[in-house]
């Protein structure tokens, strides 16, 4: 019986479809089975992002309303043979599914998998509800900004009335190291002075996550990418091991150490 | 021959007027009387000053209703004015009502943003008021933590007296009796301050909510009464 994890944030735009493809990428990564579950219903994005838009049959609604069974919907990821995923579908929206359907597709394919990760929609409506009903965790994505720290809380106040699910964990995404330094952003003691949940992990801004995401293939997949090490931590954490945060203060070049040593910084 | 006490006795204070009322008598009776008795004396009252009235009924328990039946009868007179009725008598429901107005409710949790805690009597709160989120207490609010959301404290009918007293005092909106008052800080600013221990009351000299350390606002007589049933 594998475990089921759902990916939330209240606000969009935050990195949730990114934060689900990376973790079951890496979780994949070390072998787990894995299938990946979209169900932000009429704005489905995580096929994309993981490059399998192209092989989507069936979907999550035809599974609810019975007109395939679940394993015909499952997409097989391309580069891994571990690793799947239950499209959302396009031309529908979020009341085509009922939490306690949801709930039953999540149980039926926890029992195949090791890790089910739910890619919850924006919003504290029905695609929450549905996304949230089959969980056994969550994870909160929040951005250092004040609007996004603010639903971060208030979906964190929800998921704490769920009472199946175990108390979220926060991914902090998109830091910033020059806004950080500047203190244009908010700093993570302050993010986790509010919330108060246990720190997943934190993933730096990364302008190759945006050229990855366009390509079909997760950052996880490139080792050199920063944001890729931190998604591998996340994942590693994810199995139980104590992984030490990253550190953000690292100025990377030779002459920034130059000068670093010449007290020109 | 017995001498008939009077149902009603006026006495005239430096004050105002004392209305002492018959304990044992009915009602109506007394009733009929406090109308006979004012309409005797109205030349006392006719023009002047604005003359308080306190009404004593003893140990007659007297209904909201009558209350209020009494108030008019006296206001028909221009010059009088009620200042208060006072029993020795009480119902059990209103001594529940006044039991809960003083009861302190603790809990220990954080608010969160989109969260409401609502409570009958003074809060105690373990844990913190994210912002977004919402405390309110008929009488006063103590928080042990962070308030960065709304509190707002005497929702009580005589609330000007509540106290809001936090660890951490970085609200967006602070609200005493009917009295509103928002931080002017920008979001992030508010966060750096370092505000601890602080507690808002109201001003009633400048009709304002005034946030203080809380040792300086100890120092006022009516707070440390408040802050004082804490301790009890």
């Amino acid at each position: 019986m594998g475990e089921a994890i759902v990916v939330t944030s209240g606000k969009g735009g935050v990195g949730k479809t990114t934060t689900s493809a990376n973790i079951g990428t890496v979780l994949a990564l070390q072998g787990k089975k894995v299938c990946l579950v979209d169900t932000d219903i009429g704005l489905r994005n995580l096929d994309v992002v993981m490059g399998l838009e192209n092989r989507i049959i069936y979907d999550l609604v035809d599974v609810a309303q019975g007109r395939c069974k679940l394993n015909q919907a499952l997409v097989k990821d391309k580069r891994f043979e571990c690793l799947s995923m239950l499209p959302a579908a396009q031309t529908t929206d979020k009341t085509a599914v009922k939490p306690a359907e949801m709930k039953k597709m999540v149980d039926e394919l926890k029992a195949d998998f090791d890790y089910v990760i739910i890619d919850c929609p924006a919003g504290i409506e029905r695609g929450f509800r549905n996304a949230v009903a089959g969980a056994d965790h969550a994870i909160v994505v929040t951005t250092p900004e004040i609007s996004s720290v603010r639903d971060a809380d208030r979906i964190i106040g929800l998921l704490e009335q769920e009472e199946q699910v175990t108390p979220p964990r926060l991914i902090i995404n998109r830091i910033r190291q020059h806004l950080l330094k500047s203190g244009d952003m908010l700093e993570i003691d302050e993010i986790m002075n509010i919330l108060a949940i246990d720190l997943l992990g934190i993933v730096v801004d990364d302008d190759r996550v945006i050229s990855s995401s366009n390509k079909g293939e997760p950052i996880a997949l490139d080792p050199n990418s920063r944001a890729s090490q931190a998604y591998r931590n996340i994942g590693r954490r994810i199995l139980g091991e104590t992984v030490p945060l990253m550190v953000l203060d690292e100025k990377g070049g030779f002459f920034h150490r130059m000068k670093a040593l010449l007290g020109m910084r | 021959m017995s001498v008939i006490q009077p149902l009603v006795t006026m006495k005239g204070r430096k004050d105002g007027l004392v209305l002492v009322m018959d304990e044992t008598c009915a009602y109506r009776d007394l009733v009929h009387e406090l109308k006979v008795k004012l309409t005797e004396n109205t030349n006392l009252y006719k023009d002047g000053p604005i003359i308080s009235v306190k009404v004593q009924v003893g140990n007659r328990y007297i209904s909201t209703e009558q209350r209020e039946q009494l108030r008019d009868i006296i206001h028909a007179f221009e010059r009088l004015k009620v200042d208060e009725i006072q029993s020795n008598v009480m119902s059990l429901e209103e001594i529940a009502q006044k039991q809960k107005q003083e009861r302190i409710i603790r809990m220990a949790r954080i608010i969160r943003s989109g969260q409401v805690l609502s409570v009958e009597g003074d809060l105690l709160l373990i844990g913190d008021v994210n912002p977004g989120g919402k405390v309110s207490a008929s009488g006063n609010i103590y928080i042990l933590g962070a308030l960065r959301g709304i509190a707002s404290a005497g929702l009580a009918n005589d609330g000007k007296g509540a106290v809001i007293v936090a660890s951490l005092m970085m609200p967006t909106q602070l609200k005493i009796g009917q009295v509103i008052s928002r931080n002017e800080y920008s979001a992030v600013e508010e966060m750096k301050e370092d505000h601890l221990l602080e507690c808002a009351y109201l001003d009633e000299k400048i009709g304002k909510i005034v946030i203080d350390r809380l040792h300086t606002a100890l120092k006022k007589q009516n707070l440390s009464l408040t802050l004082n049933k804490l301790l009890d």
